[in-house]
């Protein structure tokens, strides 16, 4: 309605202070949100243990101690203790880096790749627009999980592979969500008016319309987050990917399978909760994401 | 039409609607903001209402508080809505989805949006009619078919099966009323229905609109910023201002007579034959005006010359894909022209409209003497330099891109969402130039202040702005590189009329104090007269009339030009 968009705009602080009015927006926004600002301190918690984790562990997680074996959770062991006596707490900490990195590393890899081919073919059109299509539509013909499971086994079993697999099923997400957006905007007031100031091409697709689409891209990132922790941790399942004794969620869930009808579910059930509070936060994440990287949400 | 008035809501009246001391509160991120205050409107059965006012006034909040379609951050806090001795504001869900589309209907702004885009037109008024329990199954068809006949649809039995994409915006507009009638409603309501249509359709929708509520004895409230359209069609006429009421007369004496300085500010900087550009302004300001308009200056040496212009776009393939695989070849369809061989001059110092309704090509046009697109044919000579050879995607970095500016028709969509005003103005400068950063700065204080913006603005985003303080930004951007040529599509069809009128008076000034030639797209010609020396009226691709704009508009040799000119809503004067 009219009034609310038309009400004359407080007077606000000068730009000059950009960095604070994003942190006080920031703040607003998650005052205002409380299921954001729970997912934010969640996200925060798995930081500290993906950097501090290592040195934070009460036990060496790839310590073995048989005599303690299977042990149930207890005040000495919070976790329990798996097969071997390793801690379970330690490990389920220690493996928030490596699976945290993989999802990173793959997010940011595929961000560029797909976001940039995407924006391309949503602004060219034409053969650029065409390639790029049947890029993603020839990923998207396979199962997507079978694909990387594929790529991991071809390529090799490395960290690193497991990263490029996640990011290449990913792609046609990113290359498909920045193409049409890209193309909306192609024909928009302001592109027009940024040509006639005599920007290049270039300029107009990184400075006028990557970051009109960025709000849309945070909410993808964070989705596609918690999809490729989920993918790693699938590979690993299989046993693709990281090896024992490496700690990682999906390895241990798959160690911790065979006990559970023996009745030790809790080698398998503190990385599988792990595994879905990670998940579960980055969905949380995308909204307050959105709203922080929208000026328009600012006031 | 002669219903008795009642301007003052002294005894029990036979209204058929009554809003009496009206205030209506909306929750927002700064607390509660009070879109309209003590409304008091009044209509009586089979009269027609037009509530005028600019953007913000609180002419639609009043309305959709009629009809209880506010959004759910608007409140009712006070006062009461009486629809023939129904209490609206108490009404419960079932009772209002009862009156709705039963008794009270509304036709709104964008007539495409309004309809179901992937459902056939006739389907669509049939599902009013069979929700409303108007019609049977059976006869649903005949019904439907019969309501697009009332609205002057011909070939009815054919248009029944028709998609809104397939039709013109005007008969979308004759739809979304057939389907507000089909139910034959008491009252209808009328938001901005004529916004975003040519005057010609315009006019033939309104014409439709008080032709069918006539017959009907309907009473309508018709909704719009245009004084002249609501004096021309209404019987009364209630102000608004910033969410109160501050006037109400009958159409015929507020013209003659305003009473409040709103009013008389509005009917002032509406555009009208016999006013001068300065005439627009309010009396206070007309002082401040810095430069004399009375000497225009005289038109200087061909600053760009249009020959044979042409700018043909292939036709769809009306062939399916499942002809063409079945090697069905065919002559591909004759391609659509656009712009058809015109041709016009500009001189230094000069002003040029560029008339015609929407589709006539005028934009086509603008943008190919833009240089954002490629002319099919022809040559475009500016300063001696023959630019249509340069290629489109190469002449942003050309150093003739910057004797060549343009200030968009929407001043909201021509500026990237994530600049500030400043640097949306700093733009062209830094892809020139390498000023410094106080330069630069000081650079985009003069503009702002050449301009009228106010310097603190230059710190705020988009839509921290105004449509006005936007519509300055693009100008000032327009104008940093210091232009030769100004293009101007239709800059001032976004805003109020008050500021309309500001903006035009601004950029009349600055042309005189730049020396700057524009280049004037638009499809009103009140706007038209005020500002340009010659005038071009375009149709369907091809310049139809040309000639000095008193010329033009007073002494038309055409025919089209006639209707165009026709087609403005005149008030009763």
């Amino acid at each position: 309605m009219t009034i609310l968009s038309e009400a004359p705009p407080q007077a606000t602080k000068p730009a000059a202070s950009g960095m604070m009015a994003m942190v006080r927006h920031t703040q607003y926004v998650l005052a205002e949100n409380p299921v954001t600002a729970g997912s934010f301190a969640l996200f925060v918690a798995f930081l500290i243990a993906a950097i501090l984790g290592p040195s934070i562990v009460p036990y060496d997680p790839l310590a073995s101690d048989t005599a303690a074996a299977l042990q149930s959770p207890s005040a000495r062991h919070w976790f329990g203790t798996d097969q071997l006596g390793r801690d379970i707490f330690s490990r389920v900490i220690v493996a928030t880096r490596l699976d945290m990195t993989i999802a990173i590393a793959s997010v940011v890899l595929v961000f560029i790749l797909g976001g940039f081919a995407g924006i391309a073919a949503g602004f060219y059109g034409g053969w650029t627009d065409r390639i790029v299509g049947r890029i993603s539509d020839t990923i998207m013909a396979f199962p997507l999980f079978v694909l990387a499971m594929g790529i991991v086994a071809a390529l090799g079993n490395t960290v690193t592979n497991i990263i490029v697999a996640t990011a290449i099923i990913n792609f046609p997400l990113y290359a498909r969500l920045a193409r049409s957006e890209a193309n909306i905007r192609r024909e928009a007031g302001f592109v027009h008016a940024a040509r006639l100031s005599g920007n290049s091409d270039w300029r107009i697709l990184m400075f006028f319309i990557l970051p009109n689409i960025m709000p849309l891209m945070m909410v993808q990132i964070s989705l596609t987050m918690g999809y490729a922790i989920l993918n790693a941790a699938g590979l690993s399942f299989i046993g693709l990917g990281v090896r024992p004794p490496t700690p990682e969620w999906g390895i241990m869930v798959a160690e911790g399978a065979a006990f559970i009808v023996s009745g030790e579910w809790w080698i398998a059930l503190f990385p599988g909760v792990a595994l879905m509070l990670a998940v579960f936060c980055f969905n949380l994440l995308g909204d307050g994401l959105r709203d922080i990287v929208d000026p328009q949400r600012r006031t | 039409m002669n219903a008795p008035l009642m301007i003052a809501n002294a005894e029990p009246s036979p209204a058929i609607l009554e809003v009496r001391d009206l205030t209506i509160e909306f929750a927002t991120r700064r607390g509660t903001v009070r879109a309209i205050e003590h409304v008091n409107v009044s209509l009586a059965k089979g009269e027609t209402l037009g509530i005028v006012g600019e953007s913000g006034s609180g002419k639609s909040v009043t309305s959709y508080a009629v009809m209880r379609i506010l959004d759910r951050a608007g409140r009712i806090a006070e006062g009461s809505i009486i629809y023939s001795g129904m209490d609206v504001v108490a009404a419960s869900d079932s009772e209002l989805r009862d009156l709705r589309g039963r008794e009270m209907a509304m036709i709104f702004q964008n007539p495409r949006a309004a309809l179901n885009p992937i459902r056939q037109v006739g389907r669509q008024i049939e599902d009013v009619l069979l929700e409303h329990v108007q019609t049977t199954r059976a006869d649903a068809k005949q019904k439907a078919i019969a309501a697009l006949e009332q609205v002057r649809i011909a070939r009815p039995e054919e248009r029944y099966h028709a998609y809104p994409f397939e039709m013109s915006g005007g008969m979308c507009q004759r739809v979304v009323i057939a389907l507000a009638l089909a139910c034959r409603p008491q009252l209808l309501i009328a938001d901005e229905p004529t916004t975003g249509l040519d005057v010609t359709t315009q006019k033939a929708v309104m014409d439709l609109v008080v032709e069918l509520t006539r017959e009907r004895a309907m009473s309508t409230i018709l909704i719009t910023h245009d004084l002249g359209l609501a004096a021309a069609y209404c019987d009364k006429i209630v102000v608004m201002e910033k969410g109160k009421v501050v006037e109400t007369a009958f159409s015929k004496d507020i013209f003659r007579n305003p009473r409040h300085p709103y009013t008389r500010k509005l009917m002032r900087a509406t555009p009208r034959p016999g006013a001068a550009l300065r005439d627009l302004l309010p009396i206070e300001s007309i002082g401040e005006a810095p430069t004399p308009t009375t000497p225009w200056p005289t038109a200087g040496d061909v600053l760009l010359q249009v020959e044979g212009l042409i700018k043909e776009y292939p036709r769809q393939d009306t062939a399916g894909l499942f002809s063409r695989v079945l090697g069905g070849r065919q002559e591909p369809a004759a391609p659509f022209r656009a712009v058809d061989n015109i041709g016009f001059e500009v001189r230094r110092g000069e002003t040029v409209g560029l008339v015609g309704e929407s589709g006539c090509g005028k934009s086509t046009t603008s943008m190919m003497v833009m240089r954002l697109l490629d002319p099919t044919a022809g040559k475009i000579t500016f300063a001696g330099e023959d630019i249509s050879t340069i290629p489109a995607r190469n002449f942003a970095t050309h150093p003739m891109r910057r004797r060549i500016q343009m200030v968009f028709q929407d001043p909201t969509e021509s500026l990237n969402p994530r600049f500030t005003a400043a640097r949306a103005i700093a733009d062209p400068i830094l892809r020139g130039e390498n000023l410094g950063r106080d330069a630069l700065r000081a650079r985009c204080e003069e503009l702002a202040g050449l301009v009228g913006l106010p310097v603190e603005f230059l710190d705020r985003l988009p839509h921290q702005l105004s449509g006005g303080q936007k519509a300055r930004v693009g100008i000032a951007r327009a104008l940093a590189l210091n232009p030769d040529l100004v293009i101007l599509d239709e800059p001032t069809a976004a805003l109020d009329v008050s500021v309309q009128a500001v903006v035009l008076n601004l950029l009349q000034d600055l042309k005189v104090r730049l020396g700057m030639s524009y280049l004037f797209v638009s499809h009103d010609l009140h706007v038209v007269r005020l500002l340009c020396d010659r005038v071009i009226v375009m149709r369907s691709g091809k310049i139809v009339e040309a000639g000095t704009s008193q010329q033009v508009l007073e002494t038309p040799a055409a025919d089209y030009t006639r209707q165009l000119i026709e087609a403005i809503p005149h008030p009763p004067v």
